[in-house]
């Protein structure tokens, strides 16, 4: 069995299927600026683009990659497309791998349109390139995994959509894109460490901006250590609830 | 004969419902294997749990030797499934759909795009490959679901519910698709709630009631098994058959004589019957017989035997769940 084959197929047929359709770009592409507006609402001086490029980076990603899934998942598990896949001889860690790499990507993609923007705005030198993108594909791997364990955990989009905003927006007040870590009450300061996305925000301040304040390795491994229980988890869901 | 699927024992428990309690059966390379049951049978437990989308209890299977609880993804690579319900991609057109399902199967790109042509060429469907599958009419979607199922050439295909839901002639197409996949070497196994549909098409049947296997065998078997009597029916001429009760009755008093109209007659016996001794007892009567045929039991009247389940009840209860 030449299980490659089956993945890149998954993968580009998610990507014809969902992410290449229009109202996906334009989403990749309205979200960023809306969200720079936003700030610049918030801000009523001269916004710093470079500033709050991490924050709309971060978010791009995170509201990319967990909203996908409940459609590449959670939608054809309705229609019991996904049945199909199941019932192919593809190792379920593979399959679970194909469907949500075009989610990565779609994330990285997001993540890519605020700077393309930035670039025409504001100067980008001095920008540790690699460093920020590992903070991006590490933010994007987690995020796809917490979107695949919120679609595998229930049965309708709409549950899939409810559920990630239980989590999203929780997460964006308390990983630091609004309020640095350090400046929340004491008592929300464990919950903030507790999140993925504060990490992968900080990881993504000191690549842009010099301004991080966790060490990055601790960064990278929480990251890992987060995406690999996550996925984990999603497995077991599916092993338990979907072959049943 | 070569036993494709070995099943024994094999139960299925969700929490404390037994779905399927402990079947044991084979089905032999190069049949077509019938499972015929109302719902609530078991019928697609027991096709989840030998494809792969359901957890056996307990008991075992084997598929071309592979077992099923520890070697699925070996199994599924020569197994073919089609759904009850047609679920392939209403976004991508009949080709596309035929082309992705191979490439799970890891055909090549040449060799799966030449095959997908063949198919929707034999299946009737090339005028539409271009066309999106929610395009597709009932049948067309029926047809091309089958197609993605046999389209890496499985030894063995798990058809569920093949026809219900699709008009006659789509219906028709589909039983004599199954019937060339069949000859041409395919193991079919398929379950079906129109009785007719299993007697025409499977070599042998296995009536599946509350999670029980009851009966199992070829049509001819179960058929013999549920006749208890001989029924030979007489066709004469029109009025003659009136009037000839006793006289019947006095030359052979083994057999009951039942008048089905003024020129139609029905002898009943325990035993087989001899043609001859009527053929002569009509002509001494100066009667002429115009035909002379045996009744046999449909495989309705034997699954209305086995199982006491009204087919008509069966068939609209499934339909009805469609809806």
């Amino acid at each position: 069995m030449r299980s490659h084959i089956a993945f890149w197929n998954i993968l580009m047929k998610d990507m014809k299927t969902y992410y290449l359709k229009p109202p996906n770009i334009s989403w990749g592409i309205i979200f960023p600026v809306a969200w720079t507006v936003m700030f610049f609402v918030r801000s009523e001086t001269a916004i710093d683009i470079r500033g709050i490029l991490p924050g709309v980076m971060s978010m791009s990603i995170l509201f990319g990659t967990t909203s996908m899934l409940a459609v590449t998942i959670t939608f054809e598990r309705r229609q019991r497309s996904f049945e199909r896949l199941l019932l192919a001889p593809i190792d379920l860690n593979l399959l679970m791998l194909a469907k949500t790499t075009g989610a990565i990507l779609f994330g990285i993609v997001n993540a890519a349109i605020p700077v393309i923007f930035a670039s025409f705005l504001t100067s980008l030198s001095g920008i540790n390139w690699i460093s920020a993108f590992l903070s991006v594909l590490l933010m994007a791997v987690t995020s796809t995994f917490l979107g695949l364990f919120i679609a595998v955990a229930v049965r309708e989009v709409f549950e899939a959509q409810t559920f990630s905003n239980f989590f999203r927006f929780p997460m964006l007040f308390l990983c630091g894109l609004f309020i640095p870590v350090t400046d929340l009450p004491k008592v929300l300061r464990p919950l903030s460490y507790a999140l993925p996305l504060t990490y992968g925000v900080d990881l993504l301040k000191q690549a842009i901006n010099y301004e991080g304040h966790i060490n990055p390795m601790i960064s990278l491994v929480v990251l890992l250590s987060f995406s690999f229980i996550l996925f984990a988890l999603s497995l077991r869901n599916v092993r338990r609830k979907w072959i049943y | 004969m070569k036993n494709i699927i070995e099943v024994q024992d094999l139960t299925k428990n969700y929490g404390d419902f037994a779905a399927v309690k402990g079947i044991s059966f084979s089905v032999h390379e190069g049949e077509i294997f019938g499972f015929l049951g109302p719902n609530g049978a078991g019928k697609t437990t027991t096709i989840n749990m030998l494809t792969g989308l359901a957890r056996i209890t307990s008991g075992s299977s084997t598929l071309l030797g592979y077992d099923l609880a520890l070697e699925t993804k070996k199994a599924q690579q020569v197994m073919g499934i089609v759904p009850d319900e047609s679920n392939l991609y209403d976004e991508l057109n009949g080709f596309e759909n035929l082309c992705f399902a191979a490439s799970l199967y890891g055909m090549e790109r040449g060799k799966r795009e030449a095959r997908a042509r063949r198919l929707l060429e034999q299946f009737g469907l090339a005028d539409a490959e271009a066309k999106p599958f929610r395009a597709y009419s009932k049948g067309m979607k029926r047809k091309l679901t089958i197609a993605a199922g046999i389209i890496h050439e499985p030894k063995i295909l798990f058809l569920d519910e093949p026809t219900t839901g699709i008009d006659v002639a789509s219906a028709r197409q589909i039983r004599n698709l199954i019937l060339d996949l069949n000859a041409s070497g395919t193991t079919v196994f398929l379950t079906t709630h129109y009785i007719e549909e299993a007697e025409r098409l499977c070599h042998r049947i296995a009536f599946i009631v509350g999670g029980k296997i009851v009966k199992i065998g070829t049509v001819d078997e179960l058929m013999s098994q549920a006749q208890d009597e001989t029924i030979v029916q007489f066709k004469l001429d029109d009025g003659r058959a009136a009037g000839l009760d006793q006289a019947l009755q006095a030359r052979f008093p083994e057999f009951r004589a039942e008048f089905l109209s003024d020129d139609t007659l029905r002898i009943h016996s325990p035993i087989p019957i001899s043609l001859m001794p009527f053929i002569q007892f009509f002509d001494e009567k100066g009667i002429n017989v115009y035909e002379a045929k045996v009744i046999r039991p449909s495989l309705e009247d034997v699954f209305v035997k086995v199982t006491g389940i009204e087919i008509d009840k069966m068939s609209k209860e499934k339909e009805h769940r469609r809806r």
